[in-house]
């Protein structure tokens, strides 16, 4: 008993770091996924297919790579060209690759939001005379923001789960600390018992809030 | 004041407009009548280029708006527009739903366009209605909303586009009120309906569409009583 309570409290002191990735990355992968949607949307050639190559890209490798590459292999691209680099802080990487690998995710989780408002709204905006920025920026995403919201509280409890892998590039967050106290005591079931339940006490929770939202977006939809 | 000469607009290959020639003179109230298909809403919807016309040319106030170079949101300022499904913006209030161009638009301050907004919506009956969303109005409070939505930048021509159609016939009443009421200030107005009454009674003129054609063109009293085509007289037989 004593060694599952320790499994639990051992995962548990990596909670600060997985959540604090996991809001980092949100803001990251909310922010540059906005801007690709709009550039992915966009008449323009020039700005739509550099947003369909990145999304595309992104969804089509695994994270662990991603972070492989950011971790280990930009610092050495940079040394080879005589810039001496190296992440000081792992977290910092952990944060950048989870925050572009979301972006790819909430892009098109974005842009069927997007697409989901009238194109009456557009319309009506542009008949007053407001630009195509100012009809995007006061009357389509306010709208597209509250139908993807439960969508973008999925993307946020799977990330949780997501920074798991970061354990492979020093990040001590849940999982590794699990590995780390494993390693060392070889109390493997308890350990990682342990990990599983401090992930799930962060994703139940979150997952009904998610699940309230729709349910508060559905009852408005139908007044 | 508007001015259209030689208006086409295809489709990909369909052809919805052929060749259309038509003015509408300052304060004067133009209705266009015709069968579903004919092409009326495309051409209320070239007039601010919500479509964007394939051919011809369409002149606002003596300025050729189609062509490259113009500023088209300056010019739609000038061209108020009502759709058939209202278009209101469901996140925003009554009051907001008015505010928002003159605000964001015509860089008004908030204060003097929340008191424009409160006499337009004394002006459509709905003074008390400031507060609520959309979602809480009917489908006739909520065309009288974007009516004075539309009135609120001051524009010098209100498009109407089936502006009852998608109302409960107890509604369509309390509309046309409120558009009456423009039209006796003087409004130039351009309605696309199907409200025949309506037309009859308020039109300086009408414009009868049909198959991308003006058919016949002419004052109400020509057109209902004395049509000239076997067309409209056909279309006619059928609505009246």
């Amino acid at each position: 008993m004593e060694n599952y309570l320790m499994g639990i409290k051992i995962a548990y002191s990596g909670v600060g770091a997985t959540l604090s990735i996991t809001v980092v990355a949100v803001i990251i992968g909310v922010t540059l996924g906005l801007i690709a949607a709009l550039c992915k949307l966009s008449k323009h050639k020039a700005l739509s297919l550099p947003a369909k190559v990145y999304i595309e890209l992104l969804r089509g490798t695994p994270l662990l790579v991603q972070a492989l590459i950011l971790y280990y292999g930009v610092p050495m691209l940079l040394q080879q060209h005589g810039i001496m680099f190296r992440w000081d802080y792992p977290i910092i990487a952990g944060m950048i690759v989870c925050g572009i690998n979301s972006s790819a995710y909430v892009a098109e989780i974005i842009r069927s939001g997007l697409q989901a408002v009238d194109p009456g709204q557009t319309e009506a905006s542009r008949s007053l005379g407001m630009t195509n920025f100012q009809a995007m920026k006061l009357v389509i995403i306010p709208q597209a923001f509250r139908i993807i919201l439960p969508a973008l509280g999925n993307e946020f409890v799977s990330l949780i789960k997501e920074t798991a892998v970061l354990s492979v590039i020093t990040i001590t967050e849940i999982t590794r600390k699990s590995t780390l106290w494993s390693s060392v005591t070889f109390q493997s079931w308890p350990a990682y018992l342990g990990t599983a339940f401090v992930y799930l006490t962060l994703t139940i929770p979150l997952s009904r809030v998610v699940l309230y939202m729709e349910r508060r977006m559905a009852q408005s939809d139908r007044s | 004041m508007i001015e259209v000469k030689k208006l086409i607009k295809n489709f990909e290959n369909l052809e919805v407009l052929k060749n259309i020639d038509a003015k509408v003179k300052d304060g004067e109230v133009v209705c266009v009548i015709g069968p579903s298909g004919s092409g009326k809403s495309t051409f209320l919807r070239c007039l601010n280029l919500l479509e964007e016309p394939t051919g011809g040319e369409i002149y606002i106030d003596g300025e050729q708006i189609n062509k490259d170079g113009v500023n088209l949101n300056a010019i739609r300022q000038k061209l108020g527009m009502v759709f058939q499904n209202f278009n209101l913006f469901p996140h925003m209030t009554t009051l907001e739903n008015i505010t928002l161009a003159p605000v964001n638009v015509m860089g008004m301050n908030k204060k003097d366009a929340e008191k424009i907004a409160f006499e337009l919506l004394e002006r459509v009956g709905l003074a008390d209605k400031a507060q609520v969303y959309p979602s809480s109005l009917s489908g006739g409070q909520k065309q009288r909303v974007a009516i004075a939505r539309a009135l609120a930048m001051n524009p010098e021509v209100m498009l109407f586009d089936e502006p009852t159609s998608a109302l409960d016939p107890e509604m369509v009443g309390e509309v046309l009120e409120v558009m009456r009421g423009l039209a006796d200030k003087g409004m130039t107005m351009v309605i696309v309906t199907h409200e025949m009454g309506f037309a009859r009674e308020v039109a300086d003129r009408i414009l009868f569409m049909d198959d991308g054609v003006v058919v016949e063109q002419g004052t109400p009293e020509h057109i209902f009583n004395h049509p000239e085509s076997q067309r409209t007289k056909e279309f006619l037989s059928k609505v009246l």
